[in-house]
């Protein structure tokens, strides 16, 4: 479904990303794991266009997306939850709800939503500036399903967030995937990662260093949590 | 405890919130201002009434720009004057009813801000405000320049007021304003609308996000264009209204000043708050008005420092500041109702009594 090839990427001289090849297949979830600075943001800003000094191919369902605009990868069901969350503060939920485009039949309609997220169907006319980080991250991954976005990119969704709202937003990260959506997980958080993923990329100083199925993954998971330095 | 948290919270980014605040408050409003509209003219000069209503939509028009697409055009004045050159024009070479003449200067405004809004959305900040100064003062060149159908430096004079030979509105300011008030507040509406549709919200996630609308599907710049172009329009409108009321086309109206003054209505109004731009242009109107006709000559020293006043004590304009004091009161009654059953648990979790989760982020 995505299939990332020779990307590099630049900010002036400074190269942050070296012939990256990355691969998500329909119904996976696949994990890039690596240490602040290593090019994982990077990646996901040229993955979704917001990121313009990069070369190499991206290609979403076959077609190549690589020179197209912002707007127009999520056209193509690029979605993207960002870090930050992205909420925006002066509408209400459900006005946050109602903002995205529909870009494919897939499109969550507002009631399976509400089903999915009991928490945001209570708040729907609550401003987003009043929303707790949990509430926050549900409301940020259910807008990006409201797109019928195929492919979702995920930076950090578990990052300070209190445990049981990290098992739920793997509960429903494991929803999408039944769906035959592809999620590209962003995380630090290396349990959480092997909770949900089927594969691992490890990002290190702007190279994929290694692929990893999910069983050699808890395998060595003493060593990345020292390799990540967390 | 409770109380603080929640009155704090929409201080941090919803300064301006576009949803309603309250169902019967927002139709007492709305009957109080079309009675006010109504009555002014019974107490002020009726061509004074006039300016105010017709500057009133000049800043709601800038405000979709300023406040809901977060871009400060510093080039209105090109649409509000080539308006009231267009209206003035068809209104004396071809003797139309008024609002004919109106329309047409509007329309003439969209097409002018069509080129101007797809430069100038590129840039933002100070160079969007730059990129629009310098475009109108192009315009105000072309006004200046081409006398012949101008009038250049005297103006455009003797503007008829046409109207369906009705001869009490074309010869009394007093009917004619009740003639020319549904078109104002036509627009008025218009930019209601514009602002509480599915655009506006989007126009609202380009201002708060840029990145974020983008990556969620918006072509950014098509939208800030669109709004720039309707915005033009509606400004089109009032400097039409302004045009035929006055029955002359000053060139000030093309001069960069003029898109100061409708700035600093808005700001004395209130970014974001659409109505807060009638505060604006009645205060500005009746301020200068009481202080030209006490015969006092420096105008613009008293309206300038009543306006570092407001921007130093109410950063969000006159109707901003008005409207958050009463989201911040009913916030607080909210909360104490909501607070007295459950004193019991004094924690903040009766903020959230879905999540049960800690401060997040």
């Amino acid at each position: 479904m995505l299939e990332v090839t020779g990307l590099s990427a630049w900010y002036g001289q400074a190269r942050a990303l070296h012939e990256v090849d990355v691969r998500v297949d329909e119904g996976e979830v696949v994990s890039l794991a690596g240490r602040n600075g290593a090019g994982k943001t990077t990646l996901v800003r040229c993955l979704i266009g917001l990121h313009q000094q990069a070369s190499g191919t991206v290609r979403l369902h076959g077609r190549d997306i690589t020179g197209l605009p912002a707007h127009s990868r999520a056209r193509a069901g690029m979605g993207w939850v960002q870090d930050d969350r992205g909420i925006y503060a002066s509408l209400t939920v459900e006005e946050n709800l109602l903002l995205p485009p529909t870009v494919s039949d897939r499109a969550w309609t507002l009631a399976r939503v509400y089903e999915t997220f009991p928490v945001l169907a209570e708040r729907r006319k609550a401003p987003g500036s009043t929303l707790s980080g949990g509430e926050q991250q549900m409301l940020a991954i259910a807008r990006v399903l409201r797109t019928g976005a195929r492919l979702l990119l995920m930076d950090e969704p578990s990052e300070g967030l209190a445990p049981v709202i990290v098992s739920r937003i793997a509960a429903i990260i494991r929803d999408i995937k039944a769906t035959g959506a592809g999620v590209l997980l962003i995380e630090q958080n290396v349990k959480f990662a092997a909770t949900v993923a089927d594969r691992h990329y490890l990002l290190s100083q702007g190279r994929i260093v290694e692929t990893l199925d999910n069983d050699e993954f808890r395998r060595r998971e003493g060593d990345l949590l020292k390799y990540l330095g967390i | 405890m409770t109380q603080s948290v929640i009155i704090e919270a929409p201080a941090d980014g919803a300064d301006v919130p576009v949803t309603a605040s309250h169902p019967r408050v927002r139709w007492i409003l709305l009957a109080a201002g079309l009675v006010a509209a109504l009555a002014l003219p019974w107490f002020l000069y009726p061509p004074v009434a006039m300016d105010i209503v017709a500057l009133a939509l000049f800043a709601i028009a800038l405000d979709i720009l300023l406040g809901y697409t977060g871009l400060l055009s510093f080039g209105h004045a090109a649409f509000w004057g080539s308006s009231a050159y267009v209206s003035g024009l068809i209104a004396t070479h071809y003797g139309v009813p008024f609002p004919v003449a109106v329309v047409g200067g509007a329309v003439f405004a969209m097409i002018l801000a069509l080129p101007i809004g797809y430069v100038s959305v590129r840039r933002s900040g100070i160079y969007f405000a730059m990129v629009t100064l310098a475009f109108a003062q192009m315009v105000y060149f072309v006004g200046y320049q081409w006398s012949d159908l101008t009038g250049g430096e005297n103006g455009l004079q003797g503007v008829p007021r046409s109207f369906f030979g009705l001869e009490l509105v074309e010869t009394d300011s007093f009917y004619f304003y009740y003639a020319a008030l549904p078109i104002l507040l036509f627009g008025m509406w218009a930019a209601w609308r514009i602002v509480h549709s599915p655009f506006g919200r989007v126009l609202v996630s380009i201002r708060d996000n840029t990145p974020r609308a983008r990556a969620l599907g918006y072509d950014v710049d098509k939208y800030k264009a669109l709004a720039f172009v309707l915005s033009a329009g509606l400004t089109g409108l009032a400097g039409g209204v302004f045009a035929i009321s006055h029955r002359f086309v000053a060139l000030t109206e093309l001069h960069w000043t003029t898109s100061g003054d409708v700035v600093l209505m808005t700001v004395l109004g209130g970014i974001g708050t659409l109505w807060g731009g009638i505060v604006g242009a009645f205060l500005n109107v009746t301020l200068a008005d009481y202080l030209a006709s006490s015969g006092f000559g420096g105008i613009d020293l008293i309206t300038g420092s009543v306006f570092v006043l407001v921007v130093l004590l109410f950063r969000r304009g006159v109707w901003g500041t008005v409207r958050h004091q009463w989201n911040v009161r009913r916030l607080r009654r909210a909360a104490a109702r909501r607070a007295a059953p459950s004193y019991s648990s004094p924690d903040r979790s009766s903020r959230h009594p879905a999540s049960g989760e800690g401060t997040g982020r």
